[in-house]
């Protein structure tokens, strides 16, 4: 008989959480100009390192305070979100694309076409990433396109190999022959039958390595390799905070919190996505 | 009896880098329309090699030494790959053992059995639509719209398989291969399915190949039964001479080992030795014969 589908119905409370938080940033970044307060780029002299709202001293309207050249620290916190999500988005999808076309072409042919790639993916992963991604942005020049570059080039491996694991899996089923006895071709079913069995993992990986570029973006802002101009990243602000995180730790710590809660969230809600696909698909 | 639709001759396979050691050893079994042929025989006879050789899905590690296999007279063997797919696929159709992994996890029902037949006998989505569904009673699926619409998942394993055996049939095909239908369901509906599959092969006609390894299944829909040992056909007859006088010590052993419904006190009777001495001394026979043609080859070679 056809069963019910609990499974489907379930709540997931991190998926949700990862997902509001995310759709929050997505709104900051396109609204960002009507929601900060104050210009991000103008500096007061008067009003440097003013403490947060809630604390003795505070300015009206300078909600998380302000930073030791006076700017407000929502406003670019807010205009962060722009590079951060731009590098999330543009570095994961090049990264996903090119990786699960290899690892969809090694897992679904194995044979040597397995072995070259799955040989490439193992040089590839002997390098230590976060050097590599340093080495890199320092030849291409520092921009938020060298991070996204710098970012798909090491990241594609991540796809590759779990996709690659996938395929291989899909491919043994007899549902792959039973296309091959009704008479498809070989691309046909590589897109059409294996390719959305295998997607939720894409998808799920998708969104963790959204949460890994933010990361790597924000590590390359930290040592000077991201955007150069004023514009904020949550990266830079957290290097302009650690020098005078005695004196005005607001500085550090709202970008900071920002960063970590935003990876949080793409992790979350990558693992919840995993977590509704798992038992439907296995 | 009319001309047999299909017609394997003498099929070897062996793996491709497995030095002498065959899969299947000049294997011939031939199959009329309306005729149910067993196959039977151990795990890793090669009961699969063989309905896979007839599809063209053998595993890329095998390949196909000597012999043919002929539907309808036509040697698929000298065909494209493109006609051999096309002649096969209006032809032919498979029941396969494991009906989980032989439906597509992330397509409906629906979209799995249509595009079959739009896709080989050139129906129009209506067309196709209308005959899945009516196949889909036809296997007593008692809600086959709501059926149509769910996932594998959502259905278990005797719907699958129901769900498998009216897509082997939507498209008319003159030859079903059923590879150990049953295996993977449960003792009661194995019933079921297997009277499904009786029935259904009965009203269309169709020539069945059914793998199993299980000599009760063959006694209740079979007329012919090879009996599959290491690749090798060992004994071909009608099911009548099989169950009366089974003339290889294989087939006697696997009879002994067999359940049987028609005679279930017989089936408590424990194995007699002489028979598993006959085994024995069967496998000990064979095996020299292999090494004698090793040798041989070796000689020849040399
Ligand atoms: N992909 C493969 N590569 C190499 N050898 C294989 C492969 N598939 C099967 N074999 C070998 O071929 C032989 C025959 O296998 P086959 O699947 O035809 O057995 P079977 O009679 O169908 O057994 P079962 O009853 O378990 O399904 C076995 O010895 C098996 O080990
Ligand atoms: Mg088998």
């Amino acid at each position: 008989m056809v069963e019910p589908r609990p499974l489907h119905r379930r709540r997931s409370i991190r998926l949700w959480l990862g997902a509001a938080w995310i759709a929050l940033l997505f709104f900051a970044a396109v609204f960002a100009g009507a929601l900060s307060p104050h210009d991000r780029l103008a500096q007061d002299l008067m009003l440097q390192t003013l403490p947060p709202a809630w604390l003795p001293g505070a300015e009206p309207g300078y909600y998380l305070g302000t930073d030791s050249l006076g700017r407000d620290i929502l406003s670019r916190i807010i205009y962060a979100t722009r590079p951060a999500l731009i590098v999330a988005i543009v570095a994961s999808t090049a990264a996903c694309l090119f990786g699960s076309l290899l690892g969809l072409v090694a897992g679904f042919f194995g044979g040597w076409a397995d072995r070259i790639i799955s040989r490439l993916v193992d040089i590839w992963m002997a390098f230590p990433p976060v050097l590599l991604s340093i080495l890199l942005v320092a030849v291409l020049g520092p921009a938020l396109s060298s991070v996204i570059i710098a970012i798909a080039v090491i990241d594609w491996t991540r796809f590759c190999r779990v996709v690659r694991a996938e395929a291989m899996q899909q491919r043994r089923m007899d549902y792959v022959d039973s296309a091959k006895v009704a008479g498809y071709g070989t691309l046909r079913i590589m897109a059409r039958e294996v390719l959305p069995n295998v997607l939720p993992a894409i998808v799920v990986l998708f969104s963790l390595e959204m949460g890994i570029a933010v990361i790597v973006e924000a590590i390359l802002s930290f040592v000077n390799l991201s955007i150069s101009t004023d514009d904020p990243t949550w990266g830079s602000m957290i290097a302009e905070g650690r020098g005078i995180v005695h004196q005005a730790w607001w500085v550090l710590v709202f970008p900071l919190t920002c960063l970590f809660l935003t990876v949080l969230a793409f992790s979350q809600f990558g693992e919840g996505l995993k977590e509704r696909f798992d038992p439907v698909m296995r | 009896m009319s001309a047999p639709f299909l017609k394997i001759d003498r099929l070897s396979v062996r793996l491709r880098r497995g030095g002498e050691g065959r899969l299947l050893r000049q294997a011939s079994i031939a199959v009329a329309p309306g005729e149910v042929h067993g196959l039977v025989g151990e795990s890793g006879a090669g009961k699969s090699m063989i309905g896979r050789a007839i599809f063209g899905i053998l595993p890329r590690a095998v390949e196909v030494i000597e012999g043919a296999v002929r539907l309808g007279g036509t040697d698929l063997f000298t065909l494209s790959d493109r006609e051999r797919r096309r002649l096969v696929g209006v032809n032919a159709a498979l029941i396969p053992q494991d009906p989980l992994t032989a439906l597509n996890p992330s397509k409906r029902i629906e979209a799995q059995m249509t595009d079959r037949l739009t896709r080989i006998l050139g129906l129009s989505a209506a067309e196709a639509k209308a005959r899945a569904l009516g196949l889909l009673e036809e296997v007593q699926i008692r809600e086959p719209a709501r059926v149509f619409r769910s996932y594998p998942h959502e259905l278990s394993g005797g719907m699958r398989q129901r769900v498998l055996i009216a897509s082997a049939f939507a498209a008319e095909p003159r030859l079903i291969v059923a590879d150990e239908p049953t295996t993977a369901l449960d003792v009661t509906v194995q019933k079921q399915i297997l009277k499904l599959i009786a029935e259904m092969q009965r009203r269309h006609g169709t020539a069945l190949l059914f793998v199993t390894h299980n000599l009760g299944v063959v006694a209740k829909i079979c007329q012919r039964v090879s009996v599959l040992y290491a690749g090798k056909i060992v004994e071909q007859t009608d099911v009548a001479t099989l169950f009366n006088a089974p003339a290889h010590a294989y087939t006697r052993a696997l009879m002994a080992a067999t359940p049987r419904y028609d005679r279930p006190e017989e089936s408590l009777a424990p194995v007699r030795p002489e028979v598993i001495e006959a085994l024995s001394q069967e496998i000990a026979q064979t095996d020299n014969i292999w090494a004698e043609a090793r040798l041989a080859a070796a000689g020849r070679r040399a």
